[in-house]
């Protein structure tokens, strides 16, 4: 009678630890690996390891330059090896982790007869107007005409000039090395109107450390895709000054040129106000700018550029040449002192015309201080020309794309190191496809850039890195990306422990029994033995 | 002239600042010693966050520590373009304030900071945690006005203050909700990791304040708080005519302190860390220099709390041809242009006239609400109870 009742409840225990086995089963194998998945943050793929290999990215910037010889510029025999390419590079030494070397790719060739012509004529303005009727150059590249000897297109003592166009003319020479002599002399002059240490160095302040602060260094405003200018006319007394002053039609004479030559760089809005009783204290210089960014206008990246009327003696003698100063990445103020003489003559209000000539030359100096573009370092004996009417030449424009360039591509592989490193380090945050894809299209962009600047093609390389820099910081400041998760410890462990705690106390005491029993039965057969 | 002798090539600010020596003017020396120490912070622009996390009457005293380092924030020269301040903004025009449309800081009521010009950014229940962060990273909805923004770059010094109620590792956001040492430190990483600041000065002045920034980890940080963990921050003085306390014994020395302190001055952050001892203040405020890379001496007090801008003289121009008959016909224009215009009026917006003439309207006349109708049945009830239902008969 005892045995089927021992059977019995043999195998009620036989299946109560099987259940309790399947239980943990479930539990460990199921639960733990479902409850990992559906509590973790989603994050869309990244191609972190692209955004890693970004950062030893070697950028290559060539500069396509043509070189022209005419007749009797270089001996016989050294004609007869013409057309060739010749490739020089050289090493940008700047402190940063991006490496970047600076190629000069001299196509050498003979010239042409329309060449020939126009190097022949008297001077120097009818040859390059000439020159220019012919061809019309990419961006980026130049080209460097190598005249005789005893040429009289230039003056006696220079061996080279630099035009407005992206054109140059170089001194040739007779002798045995001419080839060498003349190729060192294209490079100085290339280098002159397009890559310089210092243009690069400008481009990169941000990124490079800190040993030393130039001011050249961090006046530029940064690279943005649209700009908006405000000229802004401040008249503190309009009882005493009837101000007037055509800024639509300086705008559209003196501005409108300079953008537009500027307008590769990005868009450009112009506006422009009159501010009636806004006071500029008499105070020390540095704190001048600040009370008037506080009355209208903020910062940010409007540049406002206000001339200035007022009758009083404040600090005229102080000033210099100008009467104008600046301030970095903001803009810039001219103060315009009224003639003292005129007051003299007719009762208040003195009705003033401003001279926008004078007006508008301070001010396109200080946009191009603004912008980044420097005095050009002329290597020794050359001659400048001086900028066109716009007050820009297109080479300048050059190094500003360059510049911008290496910049942008220099911001949007910050941005993307950032945002990986910042993944590794906060768990919580949440990457939605669409980051995903922006991150993507930011990585290809700057390969692409990187691509065409090796290649020379200035302009597709400048827009690539401007779509560059635009996915990456979207992807950045995506507003999904704020993590909110944060738990601390203690705060997990007081959700989980009334969940998960009466059900597995049961399991693993369970088990626990389970695997105390099997280990007695395992030395159970010893000691019968 | 001046002009006519100087050579035509950039000279360095300094050599333009040695000039104005030559020319006589008595604080070159000074000049020249506010320059080179300019150039030594490295920062071109001044931002400043102000949080009061608290709200409803008895926090009175945050909202006031906060509008104070507000106002002196503005007189040392940050506009209100960079100044982030949000506050709950339920003191001035609270019920409860005797004074309406005043916050004052100081007791016999001398100096209201609330004033006619505070702009407040964000207001009563817009202070969430959400949009605290959101405002530091930079991760703002694209249809934020550019007042709620921070757009600070990487040469800002920023200035982080908040107050309110806190404990050991959180600070708490308008009673519902909290913000821990944690969430704060990765804010701050993110900003550093886009570059957002130049240098961060973090001051906050709740109890246990200290622990909020134990979790830092950012370069070029630093942090003052009011009390240790452990220690509760007190309050200053009470008010017997508003009623509540003030403000918080932390600030009220602060504020104290930085009202000595003009744009120029050249009082550096060692003093403010000797703001108020444990004899004034009860508790023992503490701070955090090691993320700093500079030595606090040579920190300015006004590289944080006040705004000066760099400027650099302009000494070229560009040649430009001036174009006679452009100038001529506009001149003329402009005459012709002004004569014509008529003057200008406001649009009739309201017919005050009508308005303020006007019958009063009949009312329409609305059967009577459930409340009387309750009121009737129960006077009914109660008088068949106590004479009797078979009065009812009569009725129906």
């Amino acid at each position: 009678m005892a045995a089927p009742g021992v059977a019995a409840t043999d195998l009620e225990v036989v299946r109560g630890k099987r259940a309790a086995l399947f239980f943990a089963a479930v539990a460990i194998l199921l639960g733990l690996p479902l409850w990992w998945k559906t509590t973790e943050t989603y994050r869309a793929p990244l191609p972190y390891s692209q955004i890693s290999g970004l950062n030893a990215l070697q950028l290559r910037l060539m500069v396509p330059v043509t070189v022209v010889f005419t007749r009797e510029s270089v001996p016989l025999d050294d004609q007869e090896k013409l057309p060739f390419t010749v490739v020089q590079e050289r090493e940008i030494p700047l402190k940063y982790k991006m490496k970047i070397k600076c190629l000069f790719q001299k196509a050498y060739r003979r010239a042409l007869e329309h060449e020939e012509a126009a190097l022949s004529l008297g001077s120097m303005q009818e040859a390059e107007t000439m020159l220019a009727k012919s061809q019309k150059q990419a961006e980026g590249s130049l080209t460097v005409y190598v005249i005789s000897e005893h040429s009289s297109l230039l003056p006696q003592d220079m061996m080279s000039y630099i035009g407005p166009e992206r054109t140059a003319v170089v001194r040739g020479i007779m002798h045995r090395e001419a080839l060498n002599i003349v190729g060192h002399q294209v490079i100085q002059v290339a280098q002159a109107m397009s890559l310089t240490e210092d243009v690069l160095a400008a481009a990169l302040s941000d990124h490079l450390p800190e040993d030393k602060w130039s001011s050249d260094k961090r006046r530029p405003l940064k690279s943005s895709l649209g700009y908006e200018i405000t000229f802004s006319l401040l008249n503190p007394d309009p009882k005493s000054h009837d101000v007037h002053w055509d800024i639509e039609g300086a705008v559209q004479r003196y501005v409108q040129p300079f953008l537009s030559a500027l307008s590769a760089v990005g868009n450009f809005s112009v506006d422009s106000q009159i501010l009636y009783y806004a006071l500029l204290p008499a105070t020390t210089w540095p704190h001048t700018a600040s009370p008037m960014s506080s009355t209208q206008w903020s910062p940010g990246w409007d540049p406002a550029l206000p001339p200035f009327t007022q009758s009083s003696t404040f600090c005229s003698t102080y000033l210099m040449a100008t009467n104008a100063f600046h301030s970095p990445r903001w803009g810039g103020i001219m103060i315009y002192n009224v003639d003292p003489t005129v007051y003299n003559a007719s009762e208040l209000p003195v009705r003033v015309e401003v001279e926008m000539v004078r007006v508008m030359e301070v001010f396109l100096a200080q946009l191009r201080l603004l912008f980044g573009i420097a005095q050009p370092q002329m290597p020794p004996k050359c001659l400048f020309s001086g900028p066109k009417s716009e007050g820009l030449t297109t080479w300048e424009l050059d190094q500003l794309l360059w510049a911008r360039s290496v910049e942008n591509l220099a911001t949007a592989t910050t941005t993307l190191t950032s945002l990986a490193q910042l993944l590794g380090k906060i768990s919580n945050i949440v990457i939605k496809d669409d980051v995903a894809s922006e991150v993507y299209s930011a990585v290809a962009a700057v390969q692409k850039a990187a691509e065409e600047l090796a290649s020379g093609h200035l302009a597709s390389a400048f827009i690539a890195s401007q779509e560059a820099v635009t996915s990456s910081e979207r992807a950045f400041f995506d507003p999904s990306l704020l993590h909110l998760l944060y738990f601390p410890d203690d705060q997990k462990f007081a959700i989980y422990i009334p969940l998960f705690l009466p059900m597995a106390v049961p399991i693993l005491l369970s088990l626990v029994k389970i695997f105390l029993e099997t280990r007695k039965s395992w030395k159970k057969p010893e000691k019968i033995d | 002239m001046v002009a006519a002798c100087l050579p035509r090539e950039r000279l360095r600010p300094l050599a333009g600042w040695l000039l104005l020596l030559s020319v006589g003017s008595v604080a070159a020396g000074r000049i020249e010693d506010q320059t080179e120490q300019f150039f030594r912070s490295g920062h071109t622009n001044n931002w400043a966050v102000l949080v009061c996390t608290s709200r409803f009457w008895f926090n009175y005293r945050h909202v006031a520590n906060t509008l104070s380092v507000y106002r002196s924030v503005k007189r040392l020269g940050i506009p209100d373009s960079h100044i982030v301040l949000m506050l709950a903004d339920d003191m001035a025009c609270n019920p409860r304030n005797p004074k309406p449309a005043t916050v004052f800081s100081h007791k016999n009521m001398e100096l209201n900071v609330y004033g006619d010009d505070v702009e407040v950014d964000y207001r009563s229940y817009e202070v969430t945690v959400e949009n605290f962060l959101r405002v530091l990273t930079g991760r703002i909805p694209s249809s934020t006005p550019r007042s709620k923004r921070l757009l600070s770059d990487d040469r800002s010094n920023i200035l982080i203050y908040m107050t309110g109620h806190g404990g050991n590792g959180f600070l708490k956001f308008q009673d519902s909700e909290e913000i821990t040492n944690i969430e704060l430190a990765d804010a701050f990483e993110q900003m550093w990791q886009k570059r957002r600041y130049n240098e961060l000065l973090f001051i906050i002045d709740t109890c246990q304040g200290a622990s909020m920034y134990e979790r830092f980890y950012s370069p070029n940080i630093m942090a003052l708080a009011s009390s240790q963990v452990g220690e509760d921050s007190l309050s200053h003085q009470p008010d017997p005519a508003i009623g509540v306390h003030l403000m918080d014994r932390y600030t009220f020395y602060v504020l104290e302190f930085l009202e000595e302190i003009n744009p120029a001055s050249q009082t550096n952050m060692n003093d403010l860390f000797q703001v108020c001892p444990r004899s004034l203040c009860v508790s023992t405020p503490g701070h955090r220099t090691d993320l700093f890379q500079r030595d606090p001496k040579n920190v300015l007090i006004t590289d944080f709390f006040g705004s000066v801008r760099k400027v650099e003289i302009t000494t070229d121009t560009i040649s430009l041809q001036p174009d006679l008959e452009i100038t001529e016909s506009s001149y003329k224009k402009d005459r012709m242009d002004e004569e014509l215009m008529e003057p200008l009026k406001y649009a009739e917006q309201l017919p005050v006239a009508q308005i303020i003439h006007q019958k009063p309207k009949l009312k329409d006349w609305h059967p009577p609400g459930g409340f009387i109708l309750g009121l009737w049945a129960l006077i009914i009830m109660v008088f068949f109870k106590t004479y009797g239902i078979k009065h009812m008969k009569f009725i129906f």
